[in-house]
Order: C-alpha cells, then sequence, then structure tokens
C-alpha cells in the first residue's frame, strides 16, 4: 500500500513539471510581452528602444528561454514564486487575498452544490424512469445548460427590479463582516453552485443505479434488512467514491475556473487576477496562477486514486 | 474480406438507410427515451433557423437604428431592441448560425482528433500510450476555459482561431475515454487478423478499431457540442470571443446587456434563453443516447 502511495505521489512530479513546461511555453508564443503590453498603452508611449531594451533585461526577458524556465523551475522548488512582471510585488502577496476569495465561494458552492445533489440523486435512482427520476434529470440537464454568469446576471436583475437592491460590489474579508461578506458571496456561489450540483446530481444518480444492481443489494434485502439501513450503509457507501471524485475535481476547477461569473458579480477572485494577468503578458503571475489550480487538480486526483485503492482492495495499480 | 465488413459498418452508422429502418429506429428511439426525443426536435428546429436565418429574420441583425434604442417587446420588435436599436430576435436568430458553426466544429474535429489519439495510443501500447497519456494528463489539468483563454491570445481572436482554441481542450478530454474503450477493442481477434493480413497501422486504426468505439465517441460528440457553444458564449462575454457587430449569443449578454439591465432587461433574458436552450436540447439528446447505446457507460 505504502508504495503504492508513493510511487503514485511520484508520478505527480512529471505531470506538474509539464503543466508548467507547457503554461510557460504557450506564454512565450502569445505575441507581445510584458514590456511591451506597458509601454503600448497609456503615459508610456513611444519609449526609446533602449528603455525598452533595459527594461526587458531588468526582467530577465532578454536571456534564451531555456534559461528563464531553468530560473523559475529553481525559485519553484524553493518554494519562491518570483515577482509579477507587472507589479513588481510578489506573487504570494498578489494572490493571497484573491485566493481567499475564490477559495470562500468554492467552498461555499461546494457546500450547497453537495447538500443539492445527494437526496436528488439518490431519489432519482431509486425512482427510475418514473416521472420523479424525469423531473431531476431535466433539472440537472438544466444547471448544466444554464451559463453560470447568466445565472449570475439573472439573479442581479431579480434583485434589482424586485426589491431595487444590489449584491455588495465591493469585497469584505469574512473575519472582518461575516454578514456584509456572505451577502456579497452567496449569489456568486449559488450560480456556479447550480452547475456544479447538476454534474454532481448526475454522478451520484448513475452510481447508485449502478450499485443497487448489485448482488450484496438484493442479499441485503433478502435478509430482510430495513429499506433505509441498505440504503445508507450499503449502497450510498458504496455509490460515494466517484461521486466524491467528481466533487473534488470539480472544486479544483472552480477555484480558477471562475473567470466568467466574477465578471457579473465584480469579484476581484483568481479567475480574474488571470484574464488581467494574460491581457499584460505578466508571464510569471499567469505561470504561478496556473501552475496553484493544476497542481490542486493533480492533488485532488492523487488523494483520490489513493482513496480508492485504499477502500477497494481489488484496486492495485 | 474483412475490411469491406468494416467499412459497411462505418456507413451503417455515419448515413441514414433508405429504405424505413432509420424511420424506424427513431421512432423505436423517441418512444422509449421521450426527453431525448424531445432534444432531438429542438435541435432540428436549431438547425433549421440557423440554415434559414437569411429568410427568417424579421430585420437585419446589424441594421442600426436610434429612433427605436432600447425598445420593449412589441409587436415590431417581438424581443425588444438593443442599445444600438438593433433588434434582438434577429440577432438571436443570426446568433443560431454562429452557436452552431462553432459548436458542430470544435466538437467533431475535437472529438474524432481525440479519438483517433485514444485509439492509437491504445492500439500502439507500451511506450507510445505512456508517453501520449502523459502528454494528455497535463493538458486535462488545465481548466477548460484557462486552456481556451490562453490559445485565444495566443491565435488571436476571428472565429476560425476561437474555433481552434475551443477544439484544443476537447482533445484529451475525449482521447482518455476513447483510450480505455480501445483497449478491450485492441484484444479482439479480428484486431490480430488484421495484423496477421498484413494491413498497415493506420488502416487497422481507422477502419477496424475506430468503427468499434462509435458509442462513446458519439456520446462525447454530443456532450462536446454542449460545451463548445457555452465556452463560446463565455469567451464572447469575456470580449475575447466574437467580436462586435456579429450576432453571438455570448456577446449580446456582455456590456450593454449588462449596463441597462434595469432599462431593458430583454436584452440580458433571451439571449440566455437561447444558450440554456440549445445546450440544455444537446445534452438531453445526449444523455439518452448514451443510455440507448451503453447503458453501462458513467457519467462523463
Amino acid at each position: 500500500m505504502w508504495q503504492f502511495i508513493l510511487k503514485r505521489f511520484l508520478l505527480m512530479i512529471p505531470t506538474l513539471l509539464g503543466v508548467a513546461a507547457v503554461i510557460f511555453l504557450l506564454l512565450r508564443i502569445i505575441p507581445g510581452d510584458v514590456v511591451e503590453a506597458k509601454y503600448m498603452s497609456g503615459e508610456g508611449q513611444g519609449q526609446s528602444a533602449v528603455v525598452i531594451a533595459a527594461e526587458r533585461a531588468k526582467l530577465g526577458l532578454d536571456k534564451p528561454v531555456w534559461h528563464q524556465f531553468g530560473i523559475w523551475v529553481w525559485g519553484l522548488l524553493h518554494l519562491d514564486l518570483g515577482v509579477s512582471m507587472w507589479t513588481g510585488s510578489p506573487i504570494t502577496e498578489e494572490i493571497e487575498l484573491r485566493f481567499a476569495l475564490s477559495l470562500q465561494v468554492a467552498l461555499m458552492a461546494t457546500v450547497f452544490a453537495t447538500l443539492l445533489a445527494l437526496p436528488l440523486g439518490v431519489i432519482a435512482a431509486l425512482k427510475q424512469d418514473t416521472w420523479v427520476d424525469y423531473a431531476v434529470r431535466v433539472f440537472s440537464i438544466a444547471g448544466l445548460a444554464m451559463p453560470s454568469f447568466w445565472l449570475g446576471i439573472l439573479m442581479i436583475l431579480f434583485f434589482l427590479i424586485l426589491f431595487q437592491w444590489v449584491p455588495p460590489m465591493v469585497y469584505t474579508p469574512f473575519w472582518v463582516d461575516p454578514w456584509q461578506n456572505m451577502l456579497q458571496l452567496i449569489w456568486p456561489a449559488l450560480a456556479v453552485g447550480y452547475r456544479y450540483s447538476a454534474v454532481a446530481t448526475r454522478m451520484t444518480r448513475s452510481s447508485m443505479l449502478e450499485v443497487l444492481r448489485e448482488d450484496y443489494i438484493r442479499t441485503a434485502y433478502a435478509k430482510g434488512l430495513w429499506l433505509k439501513l441498505i440504503l445508507v450503509r450499503h449502497a450510498l457507501k458504496n455509490a460515494m467514491l466517484p461521486v466524491i471524485t467528481v466533487i473534488g475535481l470539480e472544486f479544483a476547477f472552480l477555484l480558477g475556473g471562475l473567470v466568467v461569473t466574477e465578471q457579473v458579480f465584480n469579484l476581484n477572485g483568481l479567475g480574474l487576477l488571470f484574464v488581467q494577468a494574460i491581457a499584460r503578458r505578466d508571464y510569471t503571475l499567469t505561470q504561478s496562477l496556473v501552475l496553484l489550480v493544476a497542481s490542486a487538480f493533480i492533488f485532488v486526483n492523487f488523494v483520490m486514486d489513493v482513496m480508492y485503492a485504499w477502500i477497494d482492495p481489488r484496486i492495485r495499480y | 474480406m474483412a475490411s469491406t465488413l468494416q467499412a459497411d459498418a462505418v456507413v451503417d452508422l455515419a448515413a441514414p438507410r433508405p429504405h424505413g429502418g432509420w424511420i424506424a429506429a427513431s421512432v423505436d428511439f423517441s418512444r422509449r427515451r421521450p426527453l431525448g426525443a424531445i432534444g432531438a426536435v429542438i435541435v432540428v428546429i436549431m438547425i433549421a433557423v440557423a440554415l434559414t436565418a437569411r429568410l427568417i429574420a424579421p430585420y437585419d441583425p446589424l441594421a442600426i437604428d436610434f429612433g427605436a434604442m432600447l425598445a420593449a417587446p412589441s409587436a415590431t420588435h417581438w424581443l425588444g431592441t438593443d442599445a444600438f436599436g438593433r433588434d434582438v430576435l434577429s440577432r438571436i436568430i443570426y446568433g443560431s448560425e454562429t452557436a452552431l458553426v462553432v459548436g458542430f466544429t470544435a466538437a467533431f474535429v475535437g472529438a474524432t482528433a481525440g479519438a483517433v489519439l485514444g485509439v492509437g495510443s491504445a492500439y500502439f501500447g507500451g511506450k507510445i500510450d505512456l508517453v501520449v497519456q502523459r502528454i494528455m494528463d497535463i493538458f486535462i489539468s488545465f481548466p477548460l476555459i484557462i486552456l481556451a483563454l490562453a490559445m485565444v491570445a495566443i491565435l488571436g481572436n476571428n472565429l476560425p482561431n476561437l474555433i481552434t482554441a475551443i477544439t484544443i481542450p476537447m482533445i484529451p478530454r475525449c482521447a482518455l475515454v476513447i483510450r480505455s474503450s480501445a483497449l478491450s477493442v485492441r484484444e479482439m481477434p479480428y484486431v490480430d487478423a488484421a495484423r496477421a493480413a498484413g494491413f498497415s497501422h493506420s488502416r487497422i486504426i481507422l477502419r477496424h478499431m475506430l468503427p468499434n468505439v462509435m458509442a462513446p465517441y458519439l456520446i462525447l460528440l454530443t456532450a462536446f457540442l454542449g460545451q463548445a457553444i457555452l465556452l463560446e458564449a463565455s469567451l464572447s462575454f469575456l470580449g475575447l470571443g466574437v467580436q462586435e457587430p456579429t450576432p453571438a449569443w455570448g456577446l449580446m449578454l456582455s456590456g450593454a446587456a449588462v449596463e441597462f439591465a434595469e432599462k431593458a432587461p430583454w436584452m440580458a433574458i433571451f439571449p440566455g434563453i437561447a444558450i440554456s436552450l440549445a445546450v440544455f436540447a444537446f445534452n438531453l439528446f445526449g444523455d439518452s443516447l448514451r443510455d440507448a447505446l451503453d447503458p453501462k457507460l458513467r457519467s462523463l
């Protein structure tokens, strides 16, 4: 078992390194760099070539690409993300507050999605091919279909027209004023949570359907076990793994994938930061952000694989 | 001999049979899966609308009319007008063209490229398989929208580039699923027979193995259709996708639609309904198709 965990853990390293290399190269392919982005717009326009070259040299952009990559990875190994090319302040500082915001929204969305998805999925599976099942399926497919940014617009519209009220547009940290904070973040959490719950509901349903056909469920029935006990202890417990997996993966993606919804609610989260960083050709910041989200995803994957192997002794890789 | 049989199988799946079999199958499908049939009907209507946009749209989608700015829905403008006085209904009708072109091209190319990669990876196995899988792992670790955003930044945002940007993130997702189905196909005796007959690798992959992973391929294709439309809408909403004045649903929701949300809510409501309905229909159809083709295949 420990050998498997170690092996699986080490396998994350080449993937992470690959992600780092891919995003590093992608950014270098994008036309223009941060110095150009700075001087092509606004007050810095029309700088001489000497100044631009000096600026590039200061940021290390004049070095060969492999050298720049080496510097970055070397920094990563020391847990040093470096400084933002645009603002010059440390990237950990740039990310910190926004990460707190995105994490909070993602957590709230997860709680909401799980609470909605589990009962709905189980009921749909138990009443397969009845109107209850159809209703749950239509509800969850609708969740997949509605863009969460549009749902966000609808929410704002609804409050505006009915109550002449808009959610606060300025971020208040939770520890400063929990009420004000919730009042702002609950709506984006609900908007993305609906789609999220749809994914989880569908997985719960199909996973439950599969488990309910297993022999041990029939045995439990035959023993005359109480229906509720069969469902909770025998069926749900075994059906949960794939459900936890999708919830985990969605959560990891939610951290960085809120891009569009953040725009609607005027949230200054990781997604907005990413769009800005890419527009400014802020290589170091973009790289760190992508790596952060990808590591979350890769780590969740790792935990899930280990859990599968741990819970189900038949699985050995 | 084996190859002609395989070729027939491809034709069977790809084209409707002229004599009744196809119609009977559709009727059977609708009776058993009413939700899927509803989805299919909406899809067909949408395709018809997109194809006949020039005939059925009441106004020119680009015609600016300052006399009718932000007009509420009425007999002359059924779904109202936007901040430039452009007819919202006409823009939605023309927008279906954009959405479907992006959706179909991205989903078809993405799923097909992914399928070829997945089948190839499973067929060759060994080191090639390992390397391809690792590369796919890397690309899958990027959230869909982030990879698409990076691609748009690299390629620039005209329509073909936008389609490419949406297609690329789909490929590894498809390759992964198709590979796992192809692994069992590789063990089939007819693959051995084809190899013994001296067929080339590409022929075995394309004509013997690919037709036998059609079920997951079709399911992925319909799932990707919805995702591609959503992704295009999201990118256009951010201002990084389709550019003004081209009518596109996501674009119609951005900017003025939010600004004038209180005064002209129809600008924000109707394009969103169009997006949701389109994706809803594709998913509904795809879901039932999945149930029909392979009851054991899990949700994607």
